[in-house]
């Protein structure tokens, strides 16, 4: 890749420029900043495309009552019940369980409490499905003035 | 107080984190330099284990593997922790950082609050380096942004302890003594041996060349094993792997020309100036394969264009680095 080729597009970086290796004039490697490349903003897009899918199949069935809040911040988290496991320091299957909104609804609020701060909301807002259901970290990016890191 | 740290941004986490240690320790090393002699170029496609419910492609080698290479090689001695406890692990640093040292910490880049938004998956290998604290904030320098920044205490020990795959449990370390002046030749040829040998004389089908050509085949399948929405998204995931922040483009490829050029120098063979203008066409030839996948994923592929083809640009690649590695391998163990 030569200097001059680096790519400057910037979809995702939010700014940020990274570092490319790429060829001078003279045929000698330098580090030259880019704010990003369109294939590569593209694929991660395309992640967080499957992430907003997974959430939408996720939101029809807890307003079906089919499956517990839980489920919901659990994977606009990017979790699955095996990450959060460990993160609230149970077993695998009891936090399935608490995926259902029976067992989810007899939870005592000190349990409540460690799935909220693991999954960065408070417990009042772990009850519900936020009015915003973008993935926790584009929710956060949206709520931030533009131009900061 | 914060101490002075010279921060360079750099294309790759650790290898940036190991340059900009050792310069600070008085032995500037540049981040190609490192991740050459730190052996971090590789190809493993490993379809078994999952990310994201996505096969795991790998253009480097295993995190943490590039510093204690770099470190081992050099005869610099270096001291590393993990811990349990996460207030233990916090005090720890700030016993370090009070005492002046640039310490190296593991993380995971979900819960690091100054990262873009769209890069914070749960990946927990990213390497940055803690130079100070300024009331309940960390001064940091992370070798892939362009400045310094600050982390409040409460997200770093969080990210310190991110579970899941490559969790780093509060992983730190530092550089406690270095040698009298450092004896680069030996170094560079040991880690171009042990990438050379890893990309062209393990046989095992998933590792090096021959993992590249399995991938070919893989993906060849996928539109018919996985349907036309998996297939994509599977497609996605190897671009990603191989051009999202942290390679420095084509996969580390471009790092590692960029140290074979250096090598050629420190060495004085001109013989590494060549291998390293070969190096460059083949991450070229790799950012074909991502532009060439990205019209994919977009649905704006020519109707001649099919999985096959990409399939193709891949056996190419592994054409080239068959050939390269194979001089490469030669030269150095002449």
């Amino acid at each position: 890749m030569l200097k001059k080729e680096v790519p400057q597009d910037q979809e995702v970086l939010d700014g940020v420029s990274e570092v490319f290796y790429a060829v001078d004039e003279n045929g000698r490697y330098v580090l030259a900043p880019s704010t990003g490349w369109e294939p590569a903003n593209l694929a991660n897009l395309q992640a967080w495309d499957a992430i907003r899918d997974e959430l939408t199949g996720m939101v029809a069935r807890i307003r079906a009552n089919r499956l517990s809040p839980l489920a919901y911040h659990m994977a606009a988290n990017q979790m699955d019940a095996k990450l959060l496991a460990s993160y609230v320091g149970l077993f695998v299957w009891q936090v399935r369980r608490h995926l259902k909104p029976g067992p989810f609804s007899r939870l005592k609020p000190e349990m409540k409490k460690r799935y909220a701060e693991a999954l960065l909301v408070t417990a009042a807002e772990l009850e519900q499905l936020p009015a915003d259901l973008s993935p926790t970290m584009l929710r956060i990016r949206k709520n931030r003035p533009a131009g900061k890191a | 107080m914060p101490i002075s740290f010279l921060h360079r941004q750099s294309a790759h986490c650790e290898s940036g984190v190991t340059s900009n240690l050792l310069t600070h320790h008085g032995a500037p090393l540049s981040e190609a330099m490192a991740f050459g002699i730190g052996a971090g170029l590789l190809f493993g496609y490993f379809p078994f284990i999952k990310i994201n419910k996505l096969p795991l492609a790998t253009f480097r080698s295993a995190p943490g593997s590039i510093f204690q290479r770099v470190t081992s090689r050099l005869g610099i001695r270096v001291e590393r922790r993990s811990f349990k406890n996460p207030s233990a692990a916090m005090a720890a640093l700030d016993r370090m950082v009070a005492d002046g040292i640039p310490v190296g910490l593991q993380t995971g880049v979900y819960w690091l609050p100054y990262f873009p938004p769209a890069l914070r998956f749960h990946f927990n290998a990213h390497n940055l380096v803690v130079y100070g604290a300024e009331g309940d904030a960390y001064c940091i320098s992370d070798p892939v942004f362009p400045d310094p920044v600050v982390c409040p205490r409460a997200d770093l020990a969080r990210a310190r302890f991110a579970r899941g795959a490559l969790a780093p449990q509060g992983k730190m370390y530092c550089i406690t003594a270095m040698p009298k002046s450092l004896d680069l030749a030996p170094a560079i040829k040991k880690g171009i041996q042990q990438v050379s040998s890893m990309m062209v004389k393990v046989p095992f089908p998933l590792i090096g060349t021959r993992g590249i050509r399995t991938l070919a085949k893989a993906v060849e399948k996928w539109p018919r094993r996985l349907g036309e929405r998996l297939a994509i998204l599977h497609l996605g995931h190897i671009i990603r792997m191989q051009e999202e922040i942290g390679t420095g483009g084509g996969g580390f490829r471009f790092i590692y020309a960029a140290f074979l050029q250096e090598a050629s120098e420190v060495l004085g063979d001109a013989r590494y100036l060549d291998l390293s203008r070969r190096m460059t066409a083949i991450g070229d030839q790799w950012r074909e394969f991502a532009l060439a996948g990205a019209r994919h994923c977009k649905g704006r592929a020519g109707a001649q264009e099919s999985f096959s083809d990409l399939a193709n640009i891949l056996r190419a690649c592994a054409d080239s680095e068959t050939a390269l590695f194979n001089d490469l391998h030669a030269l150095v163990n002449r």
